[in-house]
């Protein structure tokens, strides 16, 4: 068997006196979806600025391939193919689509200090990679990226870094923010990248649309791996109580009074 | 087509120009051939034209820097004192102007980037600062706050001259090639996507890779620099140097920049648009000598001009952000 792309061994983060994460230990394989659950202030954002490079943990390891790697910052990371798609997909909306796509990385042509940024190149470059993920609205790399959905900027920015080698994707929340249809549609591309061969980290909080990526799941409370266990081996209403602390949904709802009819 | 034209930064620019000079053909008589070869306009067009490409890429990176009002003078005090006062070579007046722009320019870009202190209040503390340091040290130095200055006639042909035995400063030629060299860097070399992406979102462009801090700290030191050059010009041209002055020319150059189109907040903007916003400008304030208004309205021309042009470039960013391709009907 291969070893995970990214392993982390009994991690702990302190923030001075304050600790943030204990013992964590997680790893997502080439081809899988990890589904990272937990609710608000669960230690989420923590773990993937861990991931990402941002923060070093204060005890335990990453490995890589099976070997332990020290981030030295998110470039850092960024280059050994660690890339985080943010909510709102960390781009920039006054840019046009071929622009930011090549953003710190622009394809150039001429001579000398008359090399000029090859537009049409990175356009069609842009335009191609986001088209393989099916997105076949996006047709004119001078669009601005501002003038697109929710949907299609996280697709942008997912094909982006697939498109730059990326083997680990980081999504962070990436459909928190998106309506019923656009979240379909990222949660497409997010099959489209596990079929693709990347290791996928997603971060969520909407339960239903964690089981229906997820080929391996881990609820996080309070800094802690309070569940960790694989697709079809939980129901939903058993993850949503997990994630609610431990006290059952149902519990919640007749201390609010409020029984919901859903 | 017209799609394509509105969504341009400098749309608006283009837009309010057409209006001021139709404005002041209908409504004040003016003759458009008599206006174009004045020198008046260019001049003054030249003067802050200078300054603003530098702040429009500045701005563009969501940055601002008000400390050039204090820049034209600190350049064409330098010059003055060294190559007027104590009578060094002009070589050195040159140097002395560049220096103190690029050592201000590096005050304010470092501060900008090691702090968290928004750039206005920056540059509003270098610009008072500055201006001190000019009076107090001009009177110390010369004891006046004027000082003469008679540049060698080489100097005064590259920087400093009338040209074609008219009224035209050769600091318009200046203008147009750094017109040119800024359009290049800005929207034809990558570093311009640098600095678009630096006023988009920061933290997303220093993860890219791009080197935020060093550009930020370069377009601050261009900025500082240019004012100064300009200065020095000036005081080769009219053969003096004054403390005072320059205060206006920092609303003056931020309204050419604003009318061509640059955001307040960074991310979006064009050298076309800056260009034509200080011909806009320059002709609202010089251009209404021509006419048979009384000049004492033309600020309140400047006002109406840019409120009308940011409510253009509003419209046109939004019409810019939907516009898709049209369906093949």
């Amino acid at each position: 068997m291969t070893a995970p792309v990214l392993e982390l061994r009994n991690i702990d983060k302190s923030f001075g006196p304050i600790d943030v994460l204990h013992n964590i230990t997680l790893q997502v394989k080439a081809g899988e979806v990890l589904c990272l659950l937990g609710d608000n202030g669960a230690g989420k954002s923590t773990l993937i600025k861990t991931l990402a490079g941002v923060h070093q943990p204060t005890r335990g390891d990453i490995l890589m391939d099976g070997q332990p790697v020290q981030f030295s910052g998110p470039r850092d990371a960024a280059g050994r193919g660690i890339a985080t798609v943010h909510q709102f997909g960390g781009t920039f909306p006054l840019m046009s689509i071929g622009r930011s796509f090549f953003v710190g990385v622009e394809p150039t042509k001429g001579w000398g200090p008359f090399k000029r940024f090859d537009r049409k190149t990175a356009n069609r470059i842009a335009v191609e990679a986001v088209q393989n993920f099916g997105i076949t609205r996006i047709d004119d790399g001078d669009r601005l990226v501002g003038g697109l959905s929710g949907g299609e900027r996280q697709s942008l920015a997912i094909a982006r870094a697939v498109h730059f080698g990326a083997r680990v994707l980081i999504l962070d929340e990436p459909t928190a923010a998106l309506g019923v249809k656009q979240a379909a549609h990222v949660l497409r591309i997010v099959n489209e990248a596990k079929r693709r061969g990347l290791a996928v980290v997603f971060i969520t909080h909407q339960v239903m649309h964690a089981m229906a990526v997820g080929d391996h799941f881990a609820v996080l409370i309070r800094g802690a791996i309070a569940a960790d266990f694989h697709k079809g081996e939980k129901t939903r209403e058993e993850i949503s109580d997990l994630m609610a602390g431990g006290e059952s949904m149902a519990d919640l709802e007749a201390q609010l009074g409020t029984n919901a009819t859903v | 087509m017209l799609n394509n034209l509105l969504s341009r930064p400098a749309a608006a620019s283009i837009l309010s120009l057409i209006g001021v000079l139709a404005f002041y053909v209908i409504f004040g008589g003016v003759d458009l051939a008599k206006l174009f070869g004045a020198a008046s306009w260019m001049n003054y067009a030249a003067r802050i034209g200078i300054v603003a490409l530098p702040v429009g890429l500045l701005m563009i990176a969501g940055e601002i820097d008000i400390s050039i009002g204090a820049m034209i003078p600190a350049g064409a005090m330098t010059t003055a004192i060294i190559s007027g006062y104590y009578g060094l070579p002009i070589g050195f007046g040159i140097l002395g102007a560049l220096t103190v722009g690029v050592l201000v320019g590096l005050f304010n870009g470092i501060l900008a980037v090691k702090t968290s202190v928004p750039t206005l209040i920056i540059t509003l503390g270098t610009l008072v600062g500055m201006q001190g340091i000019v009076l107090a040290g001009s009177k110390l130095l010369t004891g006046n706050a004027s000082v003469p200055l008679s540049a060698p006639d080489w100097a005064k042909g590259i920087f400093g001259e009338l040209m074609f035995g008219g009224n035209h400063q050769n600091l318009i030629l200046w203008w147009l090639g750094l017109t040119v060299v800024f359009w290049f860097v800005m929207h034809q070399s990558k570093y311009g996507n640098w600095i678009y992406a630096l006023g988009g979102d920061k933290v997303s462009a220093r993860n890219a890779g791009i080197p935020v801090d060093a550009i930020t700290i370069r377009l601050f030191v261009l900025t500082a620099t240019s004012a100064s050059f300009v200065g020095m010009c000036h005081a080769m041209l009219f053969n003096s140097a004054q403390v005072s002055g320059g205060m206006s020319d920092i609303f003056n150059i931020i309204v050419s920049v604003v009318v061509g189109g640059v955001l307040l907040t960074g991310g979006f903007g064009s050298i076309a648009g800056v260009f034509i916003g200080t011909i806009t400008f320059a002709i609202v304030i010089k251009g209404i000598d021509f006419t048979d208004i009384d000049r004492n309205w033309a600020n309140l021309i400047i006002g109406l001009t840019l409120l009308l042009a940011v409510g253009m470039n509003e419209s046109f960013r939004k019409f810019a952000m939907r516009a898709t391709k049209r369906k093949p009907a």
